[in-house]
C-alpha cells in the first residue's frame, strides 16, 4: 500500500472516530453558550447509546432508535437543568452525578433486559445505520488521486457522519444569525441584561440544554447503532470528556470545536495504527502518549500557552432574580 | 421576601440531609421496582452482605477506609472553594510513590519504610495536584477541567509505565513485582490473633486506623490552624481574604496539595495494605465516591466518616446482592451513588425554601401562643 493510500485511509478513520465528538463537543457548546457547565456529556452520550441499541434492537429501525437515544438525552438535559436552573444546584455536581449514575444504569437495565453481562444483542443490518455509498464511486475508484478522495475518504460513511459535519455550519448560524442564539450567548454572559430586556433567563437555558440533549442524543447513537453494532457497558470510555476538551480547546466556537475534534479523533485513529510501530528517528511511538496528548494540549491551552480560552462570563452560576 | 426564620442546626446539617439522602434510596427502591425485583428483598440482602457475618464487617471497613480518605480529600479543596475532581488520578499516581518506595528501598525496616512510604504517597499524589492547582492560582485555568484531564493523563502514564517499565520480565500482566513480605501493612485479623482473639480474615488493615487518625488530623486542621481559616477565608470570599491579607492563590496551591496528599493514602490501603503490587486501575473509582461521601458528610470528618460507612457498605452488600440475585448487579451500587450525588449535591437547595417555609410559620405561631 503506498503512502497515499495510508493518508486517505487514516483520514477516513479520522472522520468516523471525531464525528461523536463534534455532535457531543456541539451539544456542550449550546449548553455552555448559555451558562450551565455541562460535564454530563459521558454520561448522557451512554445513556442515548444505550436506548438507541436497545429501541433499534426491538423495533428493528435504527431511526426509532435514534428518536429513543435523543429523547432519553433530552430527559436527562432536563434533569440537569432542573437541578442546576432550576433548584440552583451545583453544576458540576449535577454533571459527575449523572454520569456516575448512566454507568450504573445502563448497565444494570442492560443485564435485566438482555441478559448478556451489560450489553444488548448484536444488531442485523436493518436496524444500523448503514454506509451511504455516493453515486459513481466505484466507477472513478481507480482515477489517481481524486478518485480515491472521492470513493474512500467522502463517500461510504453512515448519515450520521455527514449530519454532524453539517451540523457545524447549522450551529454556527443558529448561535451566531439568529435571534435565538444572540439570546442564548447573552444569557450566558450576562443574565442579568437579558433579564431586563424582558426575556425569560431561566427558558432560555432550559432552551439551550435541550439543544444540548438532541446534540448528544445522535452521538450516543451513532456509537451504538452506527459505528458499532450494539452497546457495550462504558462503551464512551472518556469520549464526553475528550469532547469536552475539544470544546474548551476550541474556545466554545462551533468551526474551531471541529478543528479541535478532527484534531483528537485524528490522535485517535493514529494511536490504534501506532501501535508497536517504529518510525524512523523517532523510535517507537508509545501510545499511550498519543492518547493522552488531546488532555495534555487541552491543559496547555487552558494554561493560556496557546492563545486563551476565555469561558462564557456567566458559566457555572445559576441565576438569582431577585434576592 | 416575606419574613423567614434563619433553620437551626439540627435542621440544616442533619434533617435536610437526610431527607435528601431519603429520596435518593426512594428512587433507587424505585429502580429495582422497575427492572422487576423486591426492594426489601434488596435492602434485607444489602444489610446481610455488609454487616450479617464477621468477615463481612472486616470488607465494609475496608472500602471504608477508602472513601474516609477520598472524602476528606474532597472536602479540604472544597473548604477553599475548589472541586478537586482528580483525587482518582492523584490516588494513581500515589500509588507509583509506594510502589517505587516499596521496591526500590525494600531494604528498610517496617516501621521506617512505613513512614517513608506515607511520604512517597503523599509526595507523589500532591505533585499530581500541584500542576492543576498552580494553574488555577496563577493562569486562572479551571481547576474542574484540568482535574479531569490529569485523571485521564495520570491513567495513560501509570498504563506506560506498568506495561514498559514496572512489569517484570517475562510477565504477560501489566502489574508490578510484589512488594517485599516484610513491608506489607499488618492485617487487622493477623493483629488481632496475635493478641489471642480469633478473627475471620478480611482485606481490612492498620490503613484503618490511621485513617481514622488522619480524620482527626483533618478536623483540627480545618478548624483550629491558621492555615485551615485560611483556606476556609478563601473558599468563602476570596476577594475578602485578599483584603484581609491573604494570598487566595497560595491557599488554594495549598488546600490542594493536601487534597492530593490525602488521596493518595488510599494507595496505602490498597498496594501495601490488600494488593501487595500496582495494579492497573487499582483505584476503581475510589476517587469518584469520594464527592459523594463527602457532599453527603457535609464536609465535616465526622459527616465523611458516616457517609464512607455508608458507601463501604453499599459496595460491601451490593457484591452479596450480585450473588444473590443474578439480575441485580454491583452496578445497582453505582445507581445509588449516582443517585445520593444527585440529590444530596445537585438538588441540595430542593427542600430547604419549602422546610424553611414550614419551620417559620410553626415558629410563629410557637411565639404567637408563648405571647397570649
Amino acid at each position: 500500500m503506498d503512502t497515499f493510500q495510508l493518508i486517505i485511509l487514516l483520514l477516513d478513520a479520522t472522520l468516523r472516530t471525531s464525528t461523536p465528538l463534534i455532535l457531543a463537543a456541539l451539544a456542550g457548546m449550546f449548553s455552555e453558550r448559555s451558562g450551565t457547565i455541562n460535564l454530563a456529556l459521558e454520561g448522557m452520550m451512554l445513556g442515548g447509546a444505550f436506548s438507541a441499541a436497545a429501541v433499534a434492537f426491538y423495533v428493528g429501525s435504527p431511526w426509532v432508535g435514534l428518536l429513543a437515544a435523543i429523547a432519553t438525552t433530552i430527559a436527562l438535559s432536563l434533569l440537569h437543568g432542573f437541578a442546576c436552573i432550576t433548584h440552583k444546584g451545583n453544576q458540576v455536581v449535577s454533571g459527575m452525578a449523572i454520569n456516575i449514575l448512566m454507568s450504573g444504569l445502563t448497565a444494570l437495565v442492560g443485564i435485566a433486559l438482555f441478559a448478556q453481562g451489560g450489553k444488548t444483542p448484536a444488531l442485523d443490518k436493518g436496524s444500523r445505520f448503514q454506509p451511504i455509498t455516493f453515486p459513481g464511486a466505484d466507477a472513478v475508484q481507480d482515477v489517481p488521486v481524486l478518485g480515491l478522495i472521492y470513493s474512500e475518504l467522502l463517500s461510504g460513511h453512515n448519515i450520521l457522519v455527514y449530519v454532524a459535519f453539517l451540523a457545524v455550519p447549522a450551529a454556527w448560524w443558529v448561535m451566531y444569525r439568529t435571534r435565538f442564539g444572540l439570546r442564548l450567548r447573552a444569557v450566558g454572559e450576562n443574565p442579568g441584561a437579558v433579564d431586563t430586556a424582558g426575556i425569560g433567563v431561566v427558558a432560555m437555558r432550559y432552551r439551550a440544554v435541550i439543544c444540548s440533549g438532541v446534540l448528544v442524543g445522535m452521538s450516543g447513537a451513532y456509537l451504538s447503532t452506527a459505528q458499532g453494532a450494539s452497546f457495550l457497558q462504558d462503551m464512551t470510555a472518556g469520549k464526553g470528556y475528550i469532547a469536552l476538551a475539544a470544546m474548551v480547546f476550541g474556545k466554545w466556537r462551533p468551526f474551531p470545536a471541529l478543528a479541535a475534534c478532527l484534531l483528537f479523533g485524528f490522535l485517535d485513529a493514529a494511536a490504534t495504527r501506532l501501535q508497536g510501530v517504529v518510525l524512523p528517528g523517532i523510535g517507537e511511538v508509545p501510545v499511550q502518549l498519543v492518547q493522552a496528548l488531546p488532555y495534555i494540549l487541552t491543559v496547555i491551552l487552558l494554561a493560556g500557552f496557546i492563545g486563551r480560552a476565555i469561558p462564557p462570563k456567566a458559566l457555572g452560576r445559576a441565576y438569582v432574580k431577585e434576592r | 421576601m416575606s419574613k423567614t426564620v434563619e433553620l437551626p442546626r439540627w435542621i440544616d446539617v442533619g434533617a435536610l440531609p437526610l431527607l435528601n439522602l431519603l429520596l435518593a434510596l426512594v428512587v433507587s427502591g424505585l429502580v429495582v421496582l422497575a427492572i422487576g425485583e423486591n426492594p426489601v428483598q434488596v435492602v434485607e440482602i444489602l444489610l446481610y452482605g455488609a454487616f450479617g457475618y464477621e468477615e463481612a464487617w472486616g470488607y465494609t471497613l475496608y472500602y471504608t477506609t477508602n472513601f474516609i480518605f477520598t472524602g476528606l480529600a474532597f472536602a479540604v479543596a472544597f473548604h477553599c472553594g475548589l472541586f478537586n475532581i482528580g483525587a482518582e488520578g492523584q490516588a494513581y499516581i500515589g500509588g507509583l510513590g509506594v510502589t517505587l518506595a516499596a521496591l526500590y528501598l525494600d531494604f528498610l525496616p517496617f516501621p521506617i519504610m512505613l513512614v517513608v512510604a506515607m511520604l512517597a504517597a503523599m509526595i507523589f499524589g500532591a505533585a499530581w495536584a500541584y500542576i492543576p492547582a498552580y494553574l488555577q492560582a496563577r493562569r486562572g485555568s479551571h481547576v474542574v477541567i484540568t482535574t479531569i484531564m490529569f485523571n485521564f493523563i495520570a491513567s495513560s502514564l501509570m498504563v506506560y509505565l506498568l506495561v514498559n517499565v514496572l512489569r517484570p520480565e517475562g510477565s504477560m500482566t501489566p502489574e508490578s513485582e510484589q512488594i517485599a513480605e516484610h513491608l506489607r501493612l499488618p492485617f487487622i485479623h493477623d493483629i488481632a490473633a496475635a493478641l489471642g482473639i480469633d478473627m475471620a480474615s478480611s482485606p481490612l488493615n492498620l490503613s484503618f486506623v490511621y485513617a481514622i487518625v488522619i480524620s482527626v488530623m483533618v478536623w483540627l486542621f480545618i478548624w483550629h490552624t491558621r492555615w485551615g481559616y485560611a483556606i476556609r477565608t478563601v473558599g468563602a470570599n476570596a476577594v475578602a481574604a485578599t483584603y484581609a491579607g491573604l494570598e487566595p492563590g497560595r491557599f488554594i496551591i495549598i488546600a490542594m496539595m493536601i487534597s492530593g496528599a490525602l488521596s493518595s493514602f488510599v494507595a496505602l490501603n490498597e498496594v501495601m495494605g490488600v494488593q501487595h503490587r500496582l495494579l492497573i486501575d487499582f483505584t476503581a473509582g475510589y476517587g469518584f465516591v469520594g464527592i459523594a461521601v463527602a457532599l453527603m458528610g457535609r464536609n465535616h470528618p465526622f459527616g465523611i466518616f458516616l457517609a464512607a460507612l455508608l458507601f463501604g457498605m453499599l459496595y460491601q452488600g451490593g457484591a452479596e446482592l450480585s450473588f444473590e440475585i443474578p439480575t441485580i448487579s454491583n452496578d445497582m451500587v453505582v445507581v445509588i451513588q449516582g443517585l445520593v450525588i444527585l440529590f444530596t449535591g445537585a438538588m441540595e437547595h430542593m427542600f430547604r425554601p419549602r422546610v424553611t417555609k414550614i419551620y417559620t410559620a410553626w415558629r410563629l405561631r410557637q411565639d404567637a401562643g408563648e405571647a397570649a
